[in-house]
């Protein structure tokens, strides 16, 4: 293939896999507000209400604080949610062609998450307002609170991979390939869960929900990080927070739990893939009702100074105590 | 700048408290318990008056109040909408012509939909929301 072709092949898949990020996005978060209002015993409101709400916010006035930075304010959820969609394009869905896959790793993926991160809290302290300021401050030390537990999480499962004389440990491609549940012992498979935990555990202060959402706490913080931000503006960090959770949720899937339909049953390849999506889909929507909403309907959300210590105390140490299982699981099994 | 159908559909509320004596405040939060659930219509209690739609006015507006008021009025982006929760709103209430007082609150900022009583029930203020939807309405098929 010519270098235009190839390039042409990844914006079209691009575009693509943006749209389906976005609906797909939309339509979890629509989900999580129905399941959380079933669980409180409510109706809730309907599955596209977050369309709804875009529609609603992109007609608003967007309003630029008179002490804002306004090409920071204005760039922050453009950034955010640009980078939110790069990372799709690292992520493997389903059997669906990656259009970057072969391009960057988990590590790579690791560093994406935090752009949009960074970029609220760019925004934040863009807005000029004194909530906002706060809002940022505890953003970065949440995001300093879960990198650690994160980063044990990827060496762990690569460095098994790795041990199980695996070619490319770091690649997703590679990851979704090789569950490594089957790779590993019964002392493994309890390191594995265990990893399992501190990945979920990750997961909702990387989307800012209860109980890790301290940066955006409407109660104290008035919304925080986005406080100052209305209508356009608002409405991009919306979208931002739902392909982040289809981006999370697809990590989870690709990381433990890769199995597609397909390679059970026989299929056709055009109704193989549609089977996959729908089949990834469902493995999403399952373990972000579990490890989103059923956490943030059942607690409460912790102070600042208790996230860094959950996470740097009981995560960490949940995550180091699965990674030190894994390893003696290899020595057992005699690769070391 | 004219309301859209999604508009009505997603109405983010904001609660102002110009100086009431929380008995309203209580009947608000009732209003948003899970028996009368207003998440089914996309109504949401946010706490920036940045990301609202409507905002909930209680209380006479004291003297301290006023500009208050004013200010947080004025951070709600268009188009949007004002209910006047309680009888202190409407008219001073128990608190008429008392020396404290620059209220009542459609003095100050242009209100769309008064919701009279000292409390107002859970149902009477539902009943102002879908006033204020049907106001909506008439606006999007511009009528007013």
């Amino acid at each position: 293939m010519t270098l235009t072709a190839v390039v042409g092949e990844i914006i079209l898949w691009t575009v693509i896999v943006s749209l389906f990020g976005l609906t797909a996005g939309l339509f979890l978060l629509g989900i999580d507000r129905k399941i959380a209002a079933h669980m409180q015993a409510r109706i809730g409101p309907r599955l596209r209400q977050p369309f709804i709400d875009i529609r609603k916010l992109l007609v608003k006035e967007n309003i630029i604080p008179e002490n804002a930075i306004p090409w920071l304010f204005n760039l922050a959820p453009v950034i955010a949610l640009v980078s939110s969609l790069v990372i799709l394009l690292y992520i493997p869905l389903g059997s669906l062609h990656s259009p970057l896959g072969m391009y960057g790793d988990l590590i790579l993926v690791m560093y994406l998450l935090t752009i949009p991160a960074l970029a609220t809290v760019a925004g934040g302290f863009a807005s000029g307002s004194p909530y906002a300021t706060v809002g940022a401050q505890r953003e970065m030390v949440t995001m300093i609170g879960y990198e650690f537990p994160l980063a044990i999480v990827v060496i762990a499962i690569a460095w098994r991979l790795w041990a199980a004389g695996v070619a490319h440990p770091f690649l997703l491609s590679t990851i979704a390939g090789n569950p490594v549940w089957g790779l590993v012992g019964p002392l493994g498979i309890v390191g594995v869960v265990l990893l399992l935990i501190v990945l979920a555990a990750v997961t909702p202060a990387e989307l800012s929900r209860i109980p890790f959402d301290t940066q955006e706490a409407e109660t104290e913080l008035a919304g925080g990080l986005l406080v100052e931000y209305s209508g356009r503006n608002l409405a991009l960090f919306s979208l931002t927070t739902a392909v982040k959770t289809l981006v999370l949720g697809a990590l989870i899937v690709a990381v433990f739990f890769p199995w597609n339909l397909s390679s059970f049953v026989a299929m056709p390849a055009g109704i193989a893939q549609l089977a996959d999506l729908v089949f990834f889909l469902f493995k999403v929507v399952l373990v972000m009702s579990v490890i989103v909403t059923l956490v943030r309907v059942g607690m409460a959300r912790f102070r600042i100074n208790q996230v860094v210590t959950v996470y740097w105390h009981t995560f960490a140490l949940i995550g180091l105590v699965g990674l030190l299982l894994l390893m003696a699981d290899s020595a057992l099994a005699g690769v070391l | 700048m004219k309301p859209t159908p999604s508009f009505n559909r997603s109405l983010w509320v904001y609660h102002f408290n110009s100086g009431s004596c929380n008995g309203c405040e209580i009947e608000i939060v009732a209003t948003l318990c899970p028996r009368y659930d207003p998440e089914r219509f996309g109504i949401r209690l946010v706490g920036s008056p940045r990301h609202a739609d409507v905002m909930l006015v209680t209380g006479p507006v004291v003297k301290k109040m006023k500009d208050r008021l004013i200010r947080v009025y004025a951070q709600i982006p268009d188009p949007k909408v004002v209910m006047c929760i309680g009888t202190c709103g409407t008219s001073g209430g128990v608190f008429y012509d008392s020396y404290n007082l620059e209220g009542p609150i459609d003095d100050i900022i242009p209100v769309d939909v008064y919701v009279p009583g000292c409390p107002p029930r859970p149902e009477a203020i539902i009943h102002g929301v879908v006033v204020a939807l049907a106001k909506l309405e008439r606006l999007e098929g511009g009528s007013i």
